[in-house]
């Protein structure tokens, strides 16, 4: 059970999140543009990095607030924490 | 009656045992007295009982071994109104009235309902100390004393560790004893300071997460009070944990060295101390350390005669040795046990000198019926690898210790690899302390340390095995590793000659550590034992196994707390619940709410109920509770564009006071989920979502807002439970209409089909009507603050007596619904579903973008011949086609013969038609809209039926119903 | 608006079960105390706590300013006690007494004014059950993982958690201490029972160690 660090609320139980994968994969400005691999990579792939990730989670039963954090998948550390939009870590 | 105790092995005097409470209890059937404080392994020594049941797979006698967890033969299932398996005797704390049975190491659960409490308890502190001997109650005060919020957990009735094993020891110049009470009263004292007995810590995870089980109520013995939890699983959150988790003896690999009086000697020690138990009359003592000295002098101090210790160690040291044969101990050095005698109990041990490689010659045999061994000491870092702490191997203490330390715990005392009093003292003030200062606390006070006077001991002999009998250690056969498994030094070659090289490996071929106590007393053992099959410098290249929780073992019972029963889950319900359940409604679970499924009435099948419910909706009038539909409250200037984002469809321009019906779908172009969308204001709409999906989009939502366009000024709020909602349906439901809502003008013309309306009811309660029909039927859908959701649904029943207004329920919304074809999401769709599969291409913009519109140009998303959702007709009307049975062509053979039989799709939705006359279903199937009117194939259990594929659309296919 | 018409009395999630709330009293030093309070007003906000409306909703409200730290909550003087409890950085919850919401509603669109916001009646989307007593926080702490220990929560503060399998608004009243917990209206008899299931070790003697 991972303690996350809420940007917002601060340290919660895992169960009160939802999980939404690698962050920073944003929906492509101008999809039609986009050939059917291109398309196809925004779809279906994702990093999956042995150390650092960084990834978006929702605190769902909370602020209801997604946001940023790094998290090093092989101990499950978190190494940063971000506000949706914003690029300085928190400390909450 | 009187029954006289009989504990012919018991001390007059001494002990940790209250004398005045004699215990009676049941072994296998007979009956034995003991004492409280007593474990059920240390009454049954004190009346002569050591021998427990056989071997699992050898059946060899065994007997009692140790004295704590660590137990490999001692288990007893123990009788009561749910029998529990698989405990070690060593761990049972004694009560009046025990039964229990002996295992032969496998158990049996008790198919019985557990009727016990079981729960959780979920704390925070700033340091968890784990272990309450004299490293952890040292590191407890340290922490404590700072003010800092500190749980002390151990797994014994009482704290003190291996304190309460000792005999001569001396703290603070004062009997060890006396100062584990003063630390205890200390302790107790300070305000911020949680103490729990009988708690074992038995699993450490992410973020400082200590899983505790602690036994409350079983000591006691008596009938449990009402809600007070037999079992409770604390969640204990620590920022900083020390872990004082002691250390396990190990035992010697030897000939014949399961012989029941073959024990481990630091557990003699405690038994003859703490328990004022002799397991023997004569005892050899047999180590590769200084330990089992103390154990030597303790047995004489107890009567108990010791003709000889043996130290594997060819010069120990001198003080040591002077100290044993000052109290009649004939000392011999660079020996070791290689065999014993018994008739299967111990009768006599064969001591020979080791040679320089550790190969015996020259054995002698010295008759006794105890033999205390100690092959050295693992530190207990079974936490310590669960929390990604790598060990290394350590050649003076012959011991795996902590290498590297993970984030948030430190080690102190044995578990440290650290066996002398001062100096689990001192390491144990000093993780406290640690700790605390990491965790924000620091002592201004100067720190009144505890202190003993010892030395570190010498350096232990690694001694893995011994050689003994005939034969090269292939053939070693009874020089046992696990006693659990049992499994030998034999076994161990087997598995290397099988090619295995990994200590996983090996573990896996062996069994070894698979057993309850996962090796505890055998692991690091074996680890030896392979280290020299393989001919490996030493065991640190071999490694140790993985390390996984629990620690001991902790029942599913613990596990689930009070998530049984009604509090499994929550069951959700809609403010007119009580009503459905009045009047005899059969429930469904939809997620986690129960809805009404058919109201059956006396002796009425589910099949009739449900063909006459749809009857009455389709004919007169019927009415559904709607209330658990998702509703969020979209707000803002661009709240149309942010649904004509979202939805396949558009809804910018839709009129305020209208309705439309929407697709959610996800990047991919499949269907995610659907419903009506009110236009409340121009900056303002209501969405319904699936009863199941309410939550899912709402998060959807959210996440596209404030990831991706926070620049559109829209918020969104949850509103499915400020509504309750009632469906009135059928022809007749106009009419009904009429009574409830009089200021509305009702008729097609000034309340058209997909338009609402906010009114004020007859009862002056204000609500929201719309105009919209999941059946085909005219049909109202009033909405009303929630609490006003019972009071509506009665004014509808008795505004609708006139008309014999029918209660519905979910099955007959599903026929009604199928009968013209409309979906549900996660019946008819799985996720690999587009609009267009389900012939709604018409609800894909062609002009304006939406999230995933490229998709639909993808060509796997594009094919003509994916699975479309078609109509199915039973050839026999009366066949109920099973919801996901397979669908085959035509012709195509399914014998199992034949071979894989291709598969054009499968039964999404089926049921019985009253319109119809006729069963029915829906499908998904490959290519369907070019198949109309094509045969299909439907394999059953045991037969083959057959259907035709249709439209899906069975009824009304004009639409000429909807305005009654 | 229609004039003064009779309206059904609104009817809480756990009317029907207020006897069997009030017969789980446990007194003394053990003791612990469950009962709704049904229907109270509550309303819903969402704007940007840095824009001028922001501070006019929270003047029209009767409060310096909305509380923006996580948790925080601002009850305001006047003649209705209305409360403010953040809910996320641009969401608030103003609970007021039953009936108020429509006020509410009516204050807070009058100041935001032009400025862009939401306001929402959800008065009867959650009902509110208090616990009290020196064990409540013990009850609590069976079924939520957040630090209830006064170093860490206390009166004045409040959190969206999960109470065993339900999302809650967790509020501390006082240091009694009282809690508000503002469940949903369909997990309220849920919540009702397992509340009811945790308080009854309390009557019975602490467990001898």
């Amino acid at each position: 059970m991972l303690l996350i660090p809420c940007p917002w609320c601060g340290d919660r139980d895992e169960t009160e999140f939802g999980y939404g994968g690698q962050a920073h994969v944003p929906y492509p400005e101008a999809p039609e543009t986009l050939t059917d691999a291109e398309w196809a990579e925004y779809l279906f792939v994702r990093d999956n990095p042995e150390g650092p990730f960084t990834e978006q989670w929702v605190h769902t039963a909370g602020c209801r607030r997604w946001f940023t954090l790094v998290r090093d998948t092989t101990c499950n550390d978190i190494l940063a924490v971000h506000r949706t939009g914003t690029t300085n870590p928190v400390h909450p | 009656m009187t029954e006289t105790p009989a504990n012919p092995h018991r001390l007059a005097r001494g002990g940790r045992i209250d004398r005045s409470a004699s215990l009676s209890f049941t072994f296998d059937g007979t009956r034995y007295h003991g004492h409280r404080g007593d474990t059920l392994a240390s009454a049954l020594l004190a009346s002569g009982v050591r021998t427990v049941a056989p071997s699992i797979y050898r059946r060899r006698a065994r007997g009692i071994v140790a004295a704590g967890v660590e137990e490999p033969n001692a288990l007893v299932q123990l009788d009561g109104p749910c029998q529990e398996p698989m405990l070690p005797a060593t761990t049972v704390e004694l009560f009046d009235g025990l039964s229990a049975r002996s295992l032969s190491g496998k158990g049996r659960l008790d198919p019985r309902e557990d009727t016990a409490l079981y729960d959780k308890k979920y704390v925070h502190c700033d340091v968890l100390v784990i272990g309450g001997g004299p490293a952890g109650l040292a590191a407890a005060l340290a922490a404590g004393r700072s003010g800092a919020r500190v749980i002390l957990v151990d797994e014994q009735n009482e704290l003190g560790g291996s304190l309460l094993s000792s005999r001569a020891e001396r703290i603070d110049h004062a009997p060890a004893s006396d100062w584990v009470a003063s630390a205890r009263d200390e302790l107790t004292a300070l305000p911020e300071v949680r103490l729990l007995t009988r708690a074992t810590a038995v699993g450490v995870h992410d973020h400082g997460l200590v899983l505790v089980a602690e036994r409350r109520t079983d000591h006691l013995g008596s009938t449990p009070l009402p809600g007070v939890s037999r079992q409770r699983l604390w969640h204990v959150r620590a920022r900083q944990t020390v872990l004082a988790t002691g250390a396990h003896e190990r035992p010697l690999v030897f000939a014949d060295n399961d012989r029941p009086g073959v024990m481990l000697a630091h557990a003699v020690r405690t038994y003859v101390n703490r328990y004022a138990v002799l397991p023997g009359r004569r005892a050899v003592v047999v180590t590769t350390n200084d330990s089992a000295y103390a154990t030597a002098i303790d047995l004489v101090a107890a009567g108990v005669q010791v003709p000889v210790l043996v130290d594997a160690r060819p010069e120990p040291p001198p003080a040591l040795v002077a100290q044993v044969r000052a109290a009649g101990v004939e000392v011999r050095t660079g020996s070791a046990v290689v065999g014993t005698d018994g008739d299967p109990s111990l009768t006599a041990a064969w001591i020979a000198p080791l040679d320089r490689r550790g190969g015996a010659a020259d054995a002698t045999a010295v008759p006794c019926d105890l033999l205390a061994v100690s092959g050295g000491w693992n530190p207990v870092l079974h936490l310590f690898g669960q929390a990604q702490g790598t060990l290394r191997y350590d050649e003076s203490l012959a011991a795996f210790v902590p290498e590297r330390r993970p984030k948030g715990l430190v080690t102190a005392g044995a578990a440290n690899g650290t066996c002398h009093l001062a100096g689990c003292l001192d390491e144990g003030t000093a993780a406290g302390t640690e700790a605390a200062a990491r965790a924000g606390f620091t002592d201004d006070a100067p720190p009144a340390r505890p202190r003993a006077q010892d030395a570190p001991p010498a350096p232990a002999r690694a001694l893995w095995t011994i050689p003994g009998g005939a034969g090269e250690p292939p053939t070693w056969h009874t020089h046992f590793v696990d006693l659990q498994r049992d499994a030998t030094v034999a076994d161990i070659h087997r598995a290397i000659g099988a090619g295995m090289r990994s200590v996983e490996h090996i573990k896996r071929y062996t069994t070894i550590g698979t057993g309850q106590d996962q090796g505890k007393t055998g692991a690091v053992v074996a680890i030896g034992a392979i280290a020299e099959a393989l001919g490996v410098g030493s065991p640190g290249e071999v490694g140790t196994t993985t390390f996984r929780p629990p620690y001991t073992p902790v029942s599913f019972a613990l596990l689930a707390g009070r998530d049984r029963g009604h509090l499994n889950d929550p069951v959700r319900v809609t403010p007119i619940h009580d009503w459905h359940v009045a009047h005899g409604a059969a429930f469904e679970d939809v997620g986690q709410w129960k809805r009404p499924w058919y109201y059956p009435r006396p002796d009425e099948t589910m099949e009739a109920a449900v063909l006459r419910e749809c009857r009455a909706a389709r004919e007169a009038v019927a009415v559904m509770d709607a209330s658990t539909l998702g509703k969020i409250d979209i707000q803002g200037p661009d709240a149309g564009e942010f649904l004509n984002r979202l939805y396949t469809n558009a809804f910018a321009k839709l009129k305020v006071g209208s309705c439309r019906y929407g697709v959610l779908c996800k990047a991919d172009g499949m269907v995610f989920d659907d419903g009506v969308v009110m236009r409340l204001a121009p900056d303002r709409y209501l969405a319904t979502t699936t009863t199941s999906g309410a939550a899912a989009v709402l998060e959807w939502m959210e996440m596209w807002l404030q990831t991706e366009w926070p620049d559109l000024r829209v918020h969104c709020t949850s509103v499915t439970e400020q509504w309750a909602t009632v469906a009135v349906v059928g022809p007749k439901s106009r009419a009904v209409l009429a009574h409830l809502a009089p200021d509305l003008d009702l008729s097609a013309e000034a309340f058209a089909f997909m338009d609402f309306r906010e009114t004020r009811l007859a009862d002056g309660v204000p609500a929201r009507i719309a105009r919209v029909s999941f059946s085909g039927e005219l049909a109202f859908e009033i909405n009303v603050a929630s609490w006003h959701g019972r009071a509506v649904w009665d004014a509808v029943m008795a505004a609708g007596a006139a008309y014999d207004i029918t209660p519905y329920g979910t099955e007959t919304m599903h026929v009604l619904r199928a009968e013209k074809g409309f979906i549900i999401v996660g019946q008819d769709t799985d996720g690999t579903v587009t609009p267009e599969d389900l012939g709604m291409g018409w609800v894909v913009s062609k002009r304006k973008e939406f999230v995933g519109k490229r998709s639909y140009r993808r060509p796997d998303t594009a094919r003509p011949d994916r699975k479309h959702l078609v109509g199915l007709l039973p050839d026999d009307p009366t066949e109920l086609l099973p919801e996901g049975a397979q669908l085959v062509a035509d012709g195509v053979p399914t014998t199992t013969e034949s071979g894989p039989v291709p598969m054009l799709g499968h039964v999404t939705s089926s049921y019985r038609s009253a319109v119809l006359g006729h069963t029915f279903a829906l499908a998904l199937v490959k290519d369907g809209r070019n198949r109309l009117g094509q045969s299909l194939q439907v394999p059953l259990v045991g037969r083959t039926v057959r259907a035709t594929v249709t439209e899906p659309v069975f009824y009304d296919k004009e639409g000429t119903r909807r305005d009654g | 608006m229609t004039a003064e018409v009779t309206t059904p009395r609104a009817r809480s999630p756990l009317h029907h079960r207020a006897h069997l709330l009030a017969a789980a009293d446990v007194e003394g030093p053990r003791g612990v105390r469950l009962r709704e309070l049904p229907c109270a007003a509550q309303v819903t906000l969402r704007l940007d706590p840095s824009s001028p409306a922001a501070a006019r909703v929270a003047g029209a409200l009767g409060l310096p300013a909305l509380p923006v730290e996580p948790g925080g909550v601002r009850t305001a003087a006047g003649a209705t006690e209305r409360t403010v409890l953040w809910l996320g950085p641009d969401e608030w919850l103003v609970v007021g007494p039953e009936g108020d919401a429509p006020a509410i509603e009516a204050v807070v669109r009058d100041a935001l004014g032009d400025g862009h916001g939401a306001v929402v009646d959800v008065s009867a989307n959650r009902t509110t059950l208090e616990i009290s007593g020196p064990c409540a926080r013990e009850v609590l702490e069976k079924g939520c993982s957040l630090d209830l220990h006064p170093r860490a929560f206390g009166p004045g503060r409040c959190a969206q958690t999960l109470l065993a399998r339900a999302a809650v608004i967790l509020r501390q009243i006082d240091t009694g201490p009282t809690y508000h917990l503002l469940v949903r209206g369909s997990f309220a008899p849920y919540l009702a029972d397992w509340l009811l299931d945790a308080m009854t070790e309390f009557r019975s003697p602490e467990v001898p160690r």
